[in-house]
Protein backbone atom coordinates (compact mmCIF):
# COMPACT_ATOMS: atom_id res chain seq x y z
CA UNK A 1 0.00 0.00 0.00
CA UNK A 2 1.37 3.39 -0.93
CA UNK A 3 1.73 6.04 1.72
CA UNK A 4 -0.11 8.59 -0.41
CA UNK A 5 -3.22 6.37 -0.02
CA UNK A 6 -4.60 6.81 -3.48
CA UNK A 7 -8.23 5.83 -3.37
CA UNK A 8 -9.48 2.95 -5.49
CA UNK A 9 -13.11 3.52 -4.56
CA UNK A 10 -14.83 6.49 -2.96
CA UNK A 11 -18.55 6.12 -2.29
CA UNK A 12 -20.25 9.22 -0.89
CA UNK A 13 -23.83 9.35 0.37
CA UNK A 14 -25.00 6.71 -2.08
CA UNK A 15 -28.59 5.49 -2.09
CA UNK A 16 -30.42 3.13 -4.42
CA UNK A 17 -34.17 2.65 -4.70
CA UNK A 18 -35.87 0.18 -6.99
CA UNK A 19 -39.34 1.19 -8.12
CA UNK A 20 -41.82 -1.68 -7.83
CA UNK A 21 -45.59 -1.91 -8.25
CA UNK A 22 -46.01 -1.89 -4.49
CA UNK A 23 -43.96 1.30 -4.17
CA UNK A 24 -40.27 2.13 -4.00
CA UNK A 25 -37.94 -0.35 -2.31
CA UNK A 26 -34.91 1.23 -0.66
CA UNK A 27 -31.99 -1.11 -1.36
CA UNK A 28 -29.27 1.21 -0.07
CA UNK A 29 -29.25 4.43 1.85
CA UNK A 30 -26.52 6.83 2.99
CA UNK A 31 -23.57 4.62 2.08
CA UNK A 32 -20.12 6.12 2.61
CA UNK A 33 -17.10 3.95 1.91
CA UNK A 34 -13.54 4.33 0.71
CA UNK A 35 -11.24 1.60 -0.47
CA UNK A 36 -7.54 2.42 -0.72
CA UNK A 37 -5.42 1.21 -3.63
CA UNK A 38 -4.25 -2.34 -2.95
CA UNK A 39 -6.65 -2.78 -0.04
CA UNK A 40 -8.83 -5.87 0.43
CA UNK A 41 -12.31 -4.96 1.66
CA UNK A 42 -15.16 -7.40 2.23
CA UNK A 43 -18.83 -6.50 2.30
CA UNK A 44 -20.75 -8.81 4.61
CA UNK A 45 -24.32 -8.93 5.79
CA UNK A 46 -27.57 -10.91 5.62
CA UNK A 47 -29.40 -11.18 2.31
CA UNK A 48 -31.21 -8.01 1.36
CA UNK A 49 -28.59 -5.77 2.96
CA UNK A 50 -27.60 -4.40 -0.44
CA UNK A 51 -24.03 -5.72 -0.55
CA UNK A 52 -24.38 -7.03 -4.09
CA UNK A 53 -26.24 -3.87 -5.09
CA UNK A 54 -23.37 -1.77 -3.80
CA UNK A 55 -20.91 -3.85 -5.82
CA UNK A 56 -23.05 -3.44 -8.94
CA UNK A 57 -23.11 0.33 -8.40
CA UNK A 58 -19.32 0.42 -8.10
CA UNK A 59 -19.14 -1.62 -11.31
CA UNK A 60 -21.64 0.75 -12.99
CA UNK A 61 -23.85 -2.21 -13.84
CA UNK A 62 -26.64 -0.22 -12.20
CA UNK A 63 -26.89 3.50 -11.57
CA UNK A 64 -27.10 5.03 -8.08
CA UNK A 65 -30.29 6.90 -7.20
CA UNK A 66 -28.39 9.44 -5.13
CA UNK A 67 -24.85 10.25 -4.02
CA UNK A 68 -21.66 9.80 -6.00
CA UNK A 69 -19.22 7.02 -6.79
CA UNK A 70 -15.64 7.56 -7.84
CA UNK A 71 -13.28 4.87 -9.00
CA UNK A 72 -9.65 6.04 -9.04
CA UNK A 73 -11.02 9.58 -9.00
CA UNK A 74 -13.26 9.02 -12.04
CA UNK A 75 -17.02 8.63 -12.26
CA UNK A 76 -18.01 4.94 -12.16
CA UNK A 77 -19.13 4.95 -15.80
CA UNK A 78 -15.79 6.31 -17.02
CA UNK A 79 -13.96 3.73 -14.90
CA UNK A 80 -16.02 0.98 -16.49
CA UNK A 81 -15.29 2.26 -19.98
CA UNK A 82 -11.59 2.55 -19.11
CA UNK A 83 -11.58 -1.05 -17.80
CA UNK A 84 -10.29 0.04 -14.42
CA UNK A 85 -11.84 -2.96 -12.73
CA UNK A 86 -12.25 -6.68 -13.32
CA UNK A 87 -15.33 -8.48 -12.09
CA UNK A 88 -16.26 -12.04 -11.04
CA UNK A 89 -19.64 -13.38 -9.97
CA UNK A 90 -20.97 -16.31 -7.97
CA UNK A 91 -21.40 -18.26 -11.19
CA UNK A 92 -18.24 -18.47 -13.22
CA UNK A 93 -20.24 -17.22 -16.21
CA UNK A 94 -17.84 -18.65 -18.77
CA UNK A 95 -18.95 -18.69 -22.39
CA UNK A 96 -19.51 -22.42 -22.99
CA UNK A 97 -18.48 -22.26 -26.66
CA UNK A 98 -15.06 -20.84 -25.86
CA UNK A 99 -12.06 -22.72 -24.50
CA UNK A 100 -10.40 -21.71 -21.26
CA UNK A 101 -7.94 -19.60 -23.26
CA UNK A 102 -10.80 -18.12 -25.30
CA UNK A 103 -12.65 -17.15 -22.15
CA UNK A 104 -9.63 -15.59 -20.48
CA UNK A 105 -8.78 -13.53 -23.54
CA UNK A 106 -12.33 -12.30 -24.16
CA UNK A 107 -11.86 -8.89 -22.51
CA UNK A 108 -8.49 -8.46 -24.27
CA UNK A 109 -10.03 -9.38 -27.62
CA UNK A 110 -12.83 -6.88 -27.09
CA UNK A 111 -10.27 -4.16 -26.54
CA UNK A 112 -8.34 -4.91 -29.64
CA UNK A 113 -5.17 -6.41 -28.19
CA UNK A 114 -3.05 -8.06 -30.88
CA UNK A 115 -3.28 -11.83 -31.12
CA UNK A 116 0.29 -12.57 -30.12
CA UNK A 117 0.22 -10.27 -27.09
CA UNK A 118 -3.06 -11.90 -26.12
CA UNK A 119 -1.61 -15.40 -26.28
CA UNK A 120 1.29 -14.34 -24.06
CA UNK A 121 -1.02 -12.75 -21.52
CA UNK A 122 -3.31 -15.80 -21.50
CA UNK A 123 -0.34 -18.08 -20.81
CA UNK A 124 0.70 -15.81 -17.94
CA UNK A 125 -2.80 -15.73 -16.42
CA UNK A 126 -3.33 -19.48 -16.82
CA UNK A 127 -0.07 -19.96 -14.95
CA UNK A 128 -1.19 -17.53 -12.24
CA UNK A 129 -4.39 -19.48 -11.55
CA UNK A 130 -2.70 -22.85 -12.07
CA UNK A 131 -4.56 -23.91 -15.21
CA UNK A 132 -1.74 -23.99 -17.74
CA UNK A 133 -2.55 -27.59 -18.71
CA UNK A 134 -6.20 -26.82 -19.33
CA UNK A 135 -6.19 -23.84 -21.70
CA UNK A 136 -7.59 -25.85 -24.60
CA UNK A 137 -10.41 -27.39 -22.56
CA UNK A 138 -14.01 -26.23 -22.67
CA UNK A 139 -15.84 -25.06 -19.53
CA UNK A 140 -18.05 -28.17 -19.44
CA UNK A 141 -14.89 -30.24 -19.04
CA UNK A 142 -13.83 -28.40 -15.87
CA UNK A 143 -14.88 -28.70 -12.24
CA UNK A 144 -16.72 -25.82 -10.56
CA UNK A 145 -13.54 -24.69 -8.78
CA UNK A 146 -11.58 -24.69 -12.03
CA UNK A 147 -14.31 -22.73 -13.78
CA UNK A 148 -14.17 -20.15 -11.02
CA UNK A 149 -10.38 -19.91 -11.39
CA UNK A 150 -10.86 -19.23 -15.09
CA UNK A 151 -13.34 -16.50 -14.17
CA UNK A 152 -10.75 -14.94 -11.85
CA UNK A 153 -8.09 -15.09 -14.54
CA UNK A 154 -10.53 -13.43 -16.94
CA UNK A 155 -11.25 -10.69 -14.37
CA UNK A 156 -7.51 -10.08 -14.09
CA UNK A 157 -6.85 -10.15 -17.83
CA UNK A 158 -6.80 -6.42 -18.47
CA UNK A 159 -4.56 -5.87 -15.42
CA UNK A 160 -7.15 -3.93 -13.46
CA UNK A 161 -6.13 -2.16 -10.27
CA UNK A 162 -9.51 -3.04 -8.78
CA UNK A 163 -11.12 -6.45 -8.55
CA UNK A 164 -14.86 -6.69 -7.81
CA UNK A 165 -16.06 -10.10 -6.63
CA UNK A 166 -19.64 -11.05 -5.84
CA UNK A 167 -19.59 -14.22 -3.71
CA UNK A 168 -17.21 -15.87 -6.16
CA UNK A 169 -16.71 -18.93 -3.94
CA UNK A 170 -20.33 -19.16 -2.78
CA UNK A 171 -21.18 -22.18 -4.91
CA UNK A 172 -18.03 -24.18 -4.15
CA UNK A 173 -17.39 -26.91 -1.62
CA UNK A 174 -15.50 -26.02 1.57
CA UNK A 175 -12.14 -27.53 0.53
CA UNK A 176 -12.04 -25.84 -2.86
CA UNK A 177 -13.21 -22.69 -1.20
CA UNK A 178 -10.40 -22.54 1.35
CA UNK A 179 -7.87 -23.37 -1.33
CA UNK A 180 -9.12 -20.60 -3.61
CA UNK A 181 -9.20 -18.12 -0.71
CA UNK A 182 -5.50 -18.74 -0.21
CA UNK A 183 -4.92 -18.40 -3.94
CA UNK A 184 -6.88 -15.16 -4.08
CA UNK A 185 -4.84 -13.49 -1.32
CA UNK A 186 -1.68 -14.54 -3.15
CA UNK A 187 -3.00 -13.19 -6.48
CA UNK A 188 -4.15 -9.95 -4.87
CA UNK A 189 -0.66 -9.52 -3.37
CA UNK A 190 1.06 -10.36 -6.67
CA UNK A 191 -1.00 -7.94 -8.71
CA UNK A 192 -1.33 -5.25 -6.05
CA UNK A 193 -4.98 -4.83 -6.99
CA UNK A 194 -7.58 -3.52 -4.55
CA UNK A 195 -10.41 -5.99 -3.98
CA UNK A 196 -14.03 -5.41 -3.05
CA UNK A 197 -15.35 -8.80 -2.04
CA UNK A 198 -18.99 -9.60 -1.33
CA UNK A 199 -19.60 -12.61 0.92
CA UNK A 200 -21.98 -13.94 3.52
CA UNK A 201 -19.32 -16.05 5.20
CA UNK A 202 -17.75 -14.50 8.30
CA UNK A 203 -14.59 -16.68 8.33
CA UNK A 204 -14.07 -15.98 4.62
CA UNK A 205 -14.36 -12.21 5.14
CA UNK A 206 -11.97 -12.28 8.10
CA UNK A 207 -9.40 -14.49 6.42
CA UNK A 208 -9.23 -12.42 3.26
CA UNK A 209 -9.73 -8.83 4.28
CA UNK A 210 -7.86 -5.81 5.53
CA UNK A 211 -11.21 -4.34 6.50
CA UNK A 212 -14.66 -5.88 6.82
CA UNK A 213 -17.69 -3.73 6.08
CA UNK A 214 -20.75 -4.95 8.01
CA UNK A 215 -24.09 -4.18 6.42
CA UNK A 216 -27.67 -4.45 7.58
CA UNK A 217 -30.97 -4.73 5.69
CA UNK A 218 -34.23 -2.72 5.51
CA UNK A 219 -32.97 -0.31 4.42
CA UNK A 220 -29.57 -1.55 3.23
CA UNK A 221 -26.83 0.42 4.95
CA UNK A 222 -23.36 0.14 6.46
CA UNK A 223 -23.51 -0.43 10.22
CA UNK A 224 -19.86 -1.02 11.03
CA UNK A 225 -16.41 -1.13 9.49
CA UNK A 226 -13.85 -3.34 11.24
CA UNK A 227 -10.08 -3.34 10.80
CA UNK A 228 -8.70 -6.87 10.70
CA UNK A 229 -4.99 -6.03 11.25
CA UNK A 230 -4.03 -9.67 10.76
CA UNK A 231 -0.78 -8.86 8.99
CA UNK A 232 0.51 -9.77 5.58
CA UNK A 233 0.62 -13.56 5.57
CA UNK A 234 -2.64 -15.39 5.00
CA UNK A 235 -2.08 -19.11 5.38
CA UNK A 236 -3.65 -22.09 7.09
CA UNK A 237 -1.82 -21.25 10.33
CA UNK A 238 -3.80 -18.03 10.45
CA UNK A 239 -7.05 -20.01 10.40
CA UNK A 240 -5.99 -21.63 13.68
CA UNK A 241 -4.73 -18.52 15.45
CA UNK A 242 -6.54 -16.91 18.43
CA UNK A 243 -6.32 -13.52 16.73
CA UNK A 244 -8.30 -14.89 13.83
CA UNK A 245 -11.03 -16.27 16.08
CA UNK A 246 -11.13 -12.96 17.91
CA UNK A 247 -11.82 -11.15 14.61
CA UNK A 248 -14.43 -13.71 13.63
CA UNK A 249 -16.19 -13.05 16.92
CA UNK A 250 -15.91 -9.29 16.44
CA UNK A 251 -17.51 -9.48 13.00
CA UNK A 252 -20.21 -11.81 14.30
CA UNK A 253 -21.04 -9.41 17.11
CA UNK A 254 -21.12 -6.50 14.69
CA UNK A 255 -23.50 -8.48 12.50
CA UNK A 256 -25.83 -9.40 15.34
CA UNK A 257 -25.57 -5.98 16.96
CA UNK A 258 -24.87 -7.42 20.45
CA UNK A 259 -22.05 -9.34 22.18
CA UNK A 260 -22.26 -13.04 21.46
CA UNK A 261 -21.90 -15.25 24.50
CA UNK A 262 -18.82 -17.41 24.36
CA UNK A 263 -19.29 -20.55 26.36
CA UNK A 264 -15.67 -21.67 25.97
CA UNK A 265 -14.34 -18.62 27.79
CA UNK A 266 -16.07 -19.22 31.08
CA UNK B 1 -21.64 -44.48 -29.77
CA UNK B 2 -23.98 -47.14 -28.40
CA UNK B 3 -26.74 -44.58 -28.02
CA UNK B 4 -26.21 -43.55 -31.64
CA UNK B 5 -26.61 -47.10 -32.84
CA UNK B 6 -29.76 -47.56 -30.75
CA UNK B 7 -31.21 -44.37 -32.22
CA UNK B 8 -30.55 -45.61 -35.76
CA UNK B 9 -32.06 -49.01 -34.94
CA UNK B 10 -35.24 -47.43 -33.55
CA UNK B 11 -35.46 -45.16 -36.59
CA UNK B 12 -35.39 -48.21 -38.87
CA UNK B 13 -37.99 -49.96 -36.67
CA UNK B 14 -40.24 -46.89 -36.98
CA UNK B 15 -40.10 -46.91 -40.78
CA UNK B 16 -40.65 -50.68 -40.94
CA UNK B 17 -43.66 -50.35 -38.63
CA UNK B 18 -45.36 -48.04 -41.12
CA UNK B 19 -44.67 -50.44 -44.01
CA UNK B 20 -45.92 -53.41 -42.00
CA UNK B 21 -49.07 -51.53 -40.91
CA UNK B 22 -49.81 -50.71 -44.57
CA UNK B 23 -49.51 -54.30 -45.70
CA UNK B 24 -51.36 -55.73 -42.69
CA UNK B 25 -54.31 -53.42 -43.23
CA UNK B 26 -54.30 -54.16 -46.94
CA UNK B 27 -54.43 -57.87 -46.11
CA UNK B 28 -57.14 -57.64 -43.42
CA UNK B 29 -59.28 -54.69 -44.52
CA UNK B 30 -62.35 -54.92 -46.79
CA UNK B 31 -61.50 -54.68 -50.50
CA UNK B 32 -64.23 -52.11 -51.19
CA UNK B 33 -63.88 -50.37 -47.83
CA UNK B 34 -66.62 -50.03 -45.26
CA UNK B 35 -69.32 -47.47 -46.05
CA UNK B 36 -72.31 -46.50 -43.94
CA UNK B 37 -75.46 -44.87 -45.25
CA UNK B 38 -74.76 -45.57 -48.90
CA UNK B 39 -77.74 -45.31 -51.26
CA UNK B 40 -77.79 -48.21 -53.68
CA UNK B 41 -77.07 -47.23 -57.23
CA UNK B 42 -75.60 -43.88 -56.28
CA UNK B 43 -71.80 -43.88 -56.50
CA UNK B 44 -69.92 -41.94 -53.90
CA UNK B 45 -72.83 -41.71 -51.48
CA UNK B 46 -72.52 -42.48 -47.76
CA UNK B 47 -69.61 -42.06 -45.40
CA UNK B 48 -66.55 -44.24 -45.80
CA UNK B 49 -65.30 -45.41 -42.42
CA UNK B 50 -62.60 -47.79 -43.61
CA UNK B 51 -60.66 -47.09 -46.83
CA UNK B 52 -60.65 -49.51 -49.72
CA UNK B 53 -57.83 -52.01 -49.84
CA UNK B 54 -58.00 -53.11 -53.46
CA UNK B 55 -54.89 -52.84 -55.61
CA UNK B 56 -56.08 -49.60 -57.19
CA UNK B 57 -56.49 -47.80 -53.86
CA UNK B 58 -53.62 -49.41 -51.96
CA UNK B 59 -50.92 -50.88 -54.16
CA UNK B 60 -48.42 -53.22 -52.49
CA UNK B 61 -45.25 -51.54 -51.31
CA UNK B 62 -43.15 -53.76 -53.55
CA UNK B 63 -45.29 -52.66 -56.51
CA UNK B 64 -44.62 -49.01 -55.66
CA UNK B 65 -40.89 -49.71 -55.51
CA UNK B 66 -40.93 -51.82 -58.65
CA UNK B 67 -42.85 -49.10 -60.49
CA UNK B 68 -39.92 -46.74 -59.90
CA UNK B 69 -37.78 -48.90 -62.16
CA UNK B 70 -40.35 -49.42 -64.93
CA UNK B 71 -40.52 -47.04 -67.84
CA UNK B 72 -42.34 -43.80 -67.14
CA UNK B 73 -45.06 -43.96 -69.75
CA UNK B 74 -44.32 -47.07 -71.80
CA UNK B 75 -42.17 -47.43 -74.88
CA UNK B 76 -38.61 -46.15 -74.71
CA UNK B 77 -39.24 -43.70 -71.87
CA UNK B 78 -36.70 -43.91 -69.04
CA UNK B 79 -37.62 -45.63 -65.74
CA UNK B 80 -39.90 -43.55 -63.49
CA UNK B 81 -37.13 -42.93 -60.99
CA UNK B 82 -35.25 -40.75 -63.49
CA UNK B 83 -37.94 -38.06 -63.96
CA UNK B 84 -38.77 -38.34 -60.24
CA UNK B 85 -35.16 -37.57 -59.26
CA UNK B 86 -34.88 -34.77 -61.81
CA UNK B 87 -38.08 -33.20 -60.55
CA UNK B 88 -37.04 -33.66 -56.92
CA UNK B 89 -33.70 -31.97 -57.58
CA UNK B 90 -35.43 -29.08 -59.35
CA UNK B 91 -37.74 -28.58 -56.39
CA UNK B 92 -34.83 -28.99 -53.95
CA UNK B 93 -32.95 -26.19 -55.71
CA UNK B 94 -35.99 -23.92 -55.59
CA UNK B 95 -36.68 -24.81 -51.94
CA UNK B 96 -33.03 -24.07 -51.11
CA UNK B 97 -33.33 -20.61 -52.63
CA UNK B 98 -36.59 -20.13 -50.72
CA UNK B 99 -34.89 -21.32 -47.54
CA UNK B 100 -32.03 -18.86 -48.00
CA UNK B 101 -34.41 -15.96 -48.62
CA UNK B 102 -36.51 -17.04 -45.64
CA UNK B 103 -33.48 -17.38 -43.35
CA UNK B 104 -32.14 -13.98 -44.42
CA UNK B 105 -35.50 -12.27 -43.85
CA UNK B 106 -36.09 -14.18 -40.60
CA UNK B 107 -32.66 -13.34 -39.17
CA UNK B 108 -33.11 -9.69 -40.11
CA UNK B 109 -36.55 -9.54 -38.48
CA UNK B 110 -35.23 -11.31 -35.37
CA UNK B 111 -32.33 -8.85 -35.10
CA UNK B 112 -34.57 -5.82 -35.52
CA UNK B 113 -37.10 -7.11 -32.99
CA UNK B 114 -34.40 -7.89 -30.43
CA UNK B 115 -32.73 -4.50 -30.90
CA UNK B 116 -35.87 -2.41 -30.54
CA UNK B 117 -38.58 -3.59 -28.18
CA UNK B 118 -41.02 -1.32 -30.03
CA UNK B 119 -40.29 -3.21 -33.24
CA UNK B 120 -41.08 -6.47 -31.47
CA UNK B 121 -44.43 -5.14 -30.32
CA UNK B 122 -45.17 -3.81 -33.78
CA UNK B 123 -43.90 -6.71 -35.89
CA UNK B 124 -44.43 -9.92 -33.97
CA UNK B 125 -48.26 -9.92 -34.20
CA UNK B 126 -48.04 -9.37 -37.96
CA UNK B 127 -45.49 -12.14 -38.32
CA UNK B 128 -47.82 -14.53 -36.51
CA UNK B 129 -50.85 -13.37 -38.52
CA UNK B 130 -48.90 -13.74 -41.77
CA UNK B 131 -48.80 -17.49 -41.25
CA UNK B 132 -52.59 -17.73 -41.15
CA UNK B 133 -52.88 -16.51 -44.76
CA UNK B 134 -53.44 -19.64 -46.87
CA UNK B 135 -50.65 -20.26 -49.32
CA UNK B 136 -53.17 -21.05 -52.05
CA UNK B 137 -54.59 -17.53 -51.78
CA UNK B 138 -51.23 -15.92 -51.64
CA UNK B 139 -49.37 -17.86 -54.33
CA UNK B 140 -51.19 -16.51 -57.43
CA UNK B 141 -50.60 -12.97 -56.15
CA UNK B 142 -46.82 -13.50 -56.01
CA UNK B 143 -46.92 -15.24 -59.39
CA UNK B 144 -48.74 -12.33 -61.02
CA UNK B 145 -46.43 -9.75 -59.43
CA UNK B 146 -43.50 -11.84 -60.66
CA UNK B 147 -44.78 -12.08 -64.22
CA UNK B 148 -45.46 -8.33 -64.30
CA UNK B 149 -41.93 -7.60 -63.14
CA UNK B 150 -40.62 -10.04 -65.74
CA UNK B 151 -42.70 -8.46 -68.50
CA UNK B 152 -41.48 -4.98 -67.56
CA UNK B 153 -38.12 -6.31 -68.70
CA UNK B 154 -35.73 -4.50 -66.38
CA UNK B 155 -35.31 -7.42 -63.99
CA UNK B 156 -35.85 -10.99 -65.15
CA UNK B 157 -38.22 -12.87 -62.87
CA UNK B 158 -38.52 -16.52 -63.90
CA UNK B 159 -41.42 -18.57 -62.63
CA UNK B 160 -39.22 -20.58 -60.25
CA UNK B 161 -38.37 -17.37 -58.41
CA UNK B 162 -42.03 -16.89 -57.58
CA UNK B 163 -42.07 -20.43 -56.18
CA UNK B 164 -38.95 -19.69 -54.11
CA UNK B 165 -40.48 -16.49 -52.73
CA UNK B 166 -43.66 -18.35 -51.78
CA UNK B 167 -41.55 -21.06 -50.10
CA UNK B 168 -39.63 -18.38 -48.22
CA UNK B 169 -42.93 -17.05 -46.90
CA UNK B 170 -43.31 -20.26 -44.90
CA UNK B 171 -39.61 -20.55 -44.08
CA UNK B 172 -38.99 -17.14 -42.55
CA UNK B 173 -41.46 -17.59 -39.69
CA UNK B 174 -39.68 -20.13 -37.47
CA UNK B 175 -36.37 -18.36 -38.13
CA UNK B 176 -37.68 -14.95 -37.06
CA UNK B 177 -39.16 -16.36 -33.85
CA UNK B 178 -36.13 -18.60 -33.17
CA UNK B 179 -33.62 -15.80 -33.70
CA UNK B 180 -35.59 -13.47 -31.45
CA UNK B 181 -35.71 -16.05 -28.65
CA UNK B 182 -32.09 -17.03 -29.21
CA UNK B 183 -30.76 -13.48 -29.10
CA UNK B 184 -32.54 -13.01 -25.80
CA UNK B 185 -31.14 -16.30 -24.47
CA UNK B 186 -27.84 -15.09 -22.90
CA UNK B 187 -27.71 -15.22 -19.12
CA UNK B 188 -27.94 -12.00 -17.16
CA UNK B 189 -24.41 -12.61 -15.90
CA UNK B 190 -23.03 -12.74 -19.45
CA UNK B 191 -24.78 -9.49 -20.35
CA UNK B 192 -23.41 -7.89 -17.16
CA UNK B 193 -19.97 -9.11 -18.10
CA UNK B 194 -20.18 -7.60 -21.59
CA UNK B 195 -21.37 -4.35 -20.04
CA UNK B 196 -18.43 -4.41 -17.64
CA UNK B 197 -16.17 -4.71 -20.70
CA UNK B 198 -17.90 -1.64 -22.13
CA UNK B 199 -18.73 -3.78 -25.19
CA UNK B 200 -21.15 -2.10 -27.59
CA UNK B 201 -24.13 -3.55 -29.44
CA UNK B 202 -22.17 -5.13 -32.28
CA UNK B 203 -19.46 -6.63 -30.08
CA UNK B 204 -22.13 -8.07 -27.78
CA UNK B 205 -24.04 -9.37 -30.81
CA UNK B 206 -21.11 -11.21 -32.36
CA UNK B 207 -19.32 -12.36 -29.21
CA UNK B 208 -22.34 -13.24 -27.10
CA UNK B 209 -25.85 -13.05 -28.55
CA UNK B 210 -25.34 -14.86 -31.86
CA UNK B 211 -23.28 -17.74 -30.40
CA UNK B 212 -25.78 -18.09 -27.57
CA UNK B 213 -28.61 -18.16 -30.13
CA UNK B 214 -27.27 -21.23 -31.94
CA UNK B 215 -29.19 -23.83 -29.86
CA UNK B 216 -32.41 -21.94 -30.65
CA UNK B 217 -31.44 -21.30 -34.24
CA UNK B 218 -30.79 -24.89 -35.32
CA UNK B 219 -34.31 -26.25 -34.72
CA UNK B 220 -35.64 -23.08 -36.39
CA UNK B 221 -33.46 -23.70 -39.45
CA UNK B 222 -34.63 -27.31 -39.61
CA UNK B 223 -38.28 -26.26 -39.42
CA UNK B 224 -37.59 -23.63 -42.06
CA UNK B 225 -36.10 -26.30 -44.35
CA UNK B 226 -39.16 -28.50 -43.99
CA UNK B 227 -41.44 -25.51 -44.51
CA UNK B 228 -39.50 -24.41 -47.59
CA UNK B 229 -39.95 -27.87 -49.17
CA UNK B 230 -43.68 -27.95 -48.40
CA UNK B 231 -44.02 -24.37 -49.59
CA UNK B 232 -42.18 -25.07 -52.84
CA UNK B 233 -44.27 -28.17 -53.62
CA UNK B 234 -47.56 -26.41 -52.88
CA UNK B 235 -46.52 -23.28 -54.76
CA UNK B 236 -45.55 -25.30 -57.85
CA UNK B 237 -49.00 -26.84 -57.88
CA UNK B 238 -50.90 -23.63 -57.24
CA UNK B 239 -49.13 -21.52 -59.84
CA UNK B 240 -48.77 -24.40 -62.28
CA UNK B 241 -45.04 -24.47 -62.66
CA UNK B 242 -43.71 -27.41 -64.67
CA UNK B 243 -40.62 -29.47 -63.94
CA UNK B 244 -40.91 -29.80 -60.17
CA UNK B 245 -42.08 -32.66 -57.99
CA UNK B 246 -45.35 -30.91 -57.02
CA UNK B 247 -46.59 -30.76 -60.58
CA UNK B 248 -45.52 -34.35 -61.16
CA UNK B 249 -47.47 -35.52 -58.09
CA UNK B 250 -50.69 -33.96 -59.42
CA UNK B 251 -50.11 -35.27 -62.92
CA UNK B 252 -49.50 -38.88 -61.87
CA UNK B 253 -52.24 -38.82 -59.24
CA UNK B 254 -54.61 -37.96 -62.10
CA UNK B 255 -53.62 -41.20 -63.81
CA UNK B 256 -53.86 -43.10 -60.51
CA UNK B 257 -56.79 -45.29 -61.48
CA UNK B 258 -54.97 -46.79 -64.43
CA UNK B 259 -51.50 -46.82 -62.91
CA UNK B 260 -52.00 -46.87 -59.09
CA UNK B 261 -48.34 -47.35 -58.13
CA UNK B 262 -47.09 -44.41 -60.22
CA UNK B 263 -48.07 -41.46 -57.94
CA UNK B 264 -46.05 -43.10 -55.18
CA UNK B 265 -42.90 -42.39 -57.16
CA UNK B 266 -43.07 -38.60 -56.74
CA UNK B 267 -44.40 -39.14 -53.19
CA UNK B 268 -41.21 -40.99 -52.29
CA UNK B 269 -39.33 -38.30 -54.16
CA UNK B 270 -40.80 -35.55 -52.02
CA UNK B 271 -40.11 -37.54 -48.83
CA UNK B 272 -36.50 -37.91 -49.91
CA UNK B 273 -36.47 -34.20 -50.63
CA UNK B 274 -37.59 -33.35 -47.12
CA UNK B 275 -35.01 -35.70 -45.62
CA UNK B 276 -32.19 -34.22 -47.68
CA UNK B 277 -33.27 -30.71 -46.71
CA UNK B 278 -33.46 -31.53 -42.98
CA UNK B 279 -30.21 -33.52 -43.22
CA UNK B 280 -28.37 -30.56 -44.72
CA UNK B 281 -29.37 -28.50 -41.71
CA UNK B 282 -28.08 -31.27 -39.44
CA UNK B 283 -24.71 -30.79 -41.15
CA UNK B 284 -24.85 -27.12 -40.21
CA UNK B 285 -25.50 -28.29 -36.64
CA UNK B 286 -22.39 -30.48 -36.68
CA UNK B 287 -20.31 -27.56 -37.90
CA UNK B 288 -21.61 -25.46 -35.01
CA UNK B 289 -21.33 -28.14 -32.33
CA UNK B 290 -19.08 -26.05 -30.09
CA UNK B 291 -21.88 -23.54 -29.72
CA UNK B 292 -24.15 -26.21 -28.31
CA UNK B 293 -22.07 -27.04 -25.27
CA UNK B 294 -23.68 -26.56 -21.92
CA UNK B 295 -21.64 -25.09 -19.13
CA UNK B 296 -21.40 -27.58 -16.30
CA UNK B 297 -22.86 -26.21 -13.11
CA UNK B 298 -20.42 -25.62 -10.30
Amino acid sequence: MTATTELAVRVTGVGKTFPTKAGDVVALTGVDLTVAAGEFVSLIGPSGCGKSTLLRLIADLDGASSGSLEIFGKPAKQARIDQDYGIAFQQAGLLPWRTVAGNIELPLELHGMAKRARAARVAELAELVGLSDFVTRYPDQLSGGMQQRVAIARALAAQPRLLLMDEPFGALDEMTREYLQGELTRIADDTGAAVVFVTHSIPEAVFLSDRVVVMSPRPGRITDILDMTLGGTRDDALRESPKYFERVTAVREALHGAPVERANER
Amino acid sequence: MRRNRAAIAWGVVGVLAVLVAWEVYKFLGPAEGFVVGAITGETGSGVMLLPRTNDRAMPHIWEMVARLFQSTSGGDTPPLIVPVLTAALTTLGIAAVGWLIGVAVGVLLGLVMQRWRLAEWGLLPWIVVSQTVPLIAFAPLIASIGSQVDRAGTVPWPQWLSVAVIASYLAFFPVAVGVLRGLEAPDRIHLDLMRSYAAGYWATLFRLRLPAAVPHLLPALRLAAANAVVGAVVAEVSIGMRGGIGRMLIQLAGQGSSDPAAPWGPTFGSIALGLVAAGSVALVGIALKNYRRGEATA
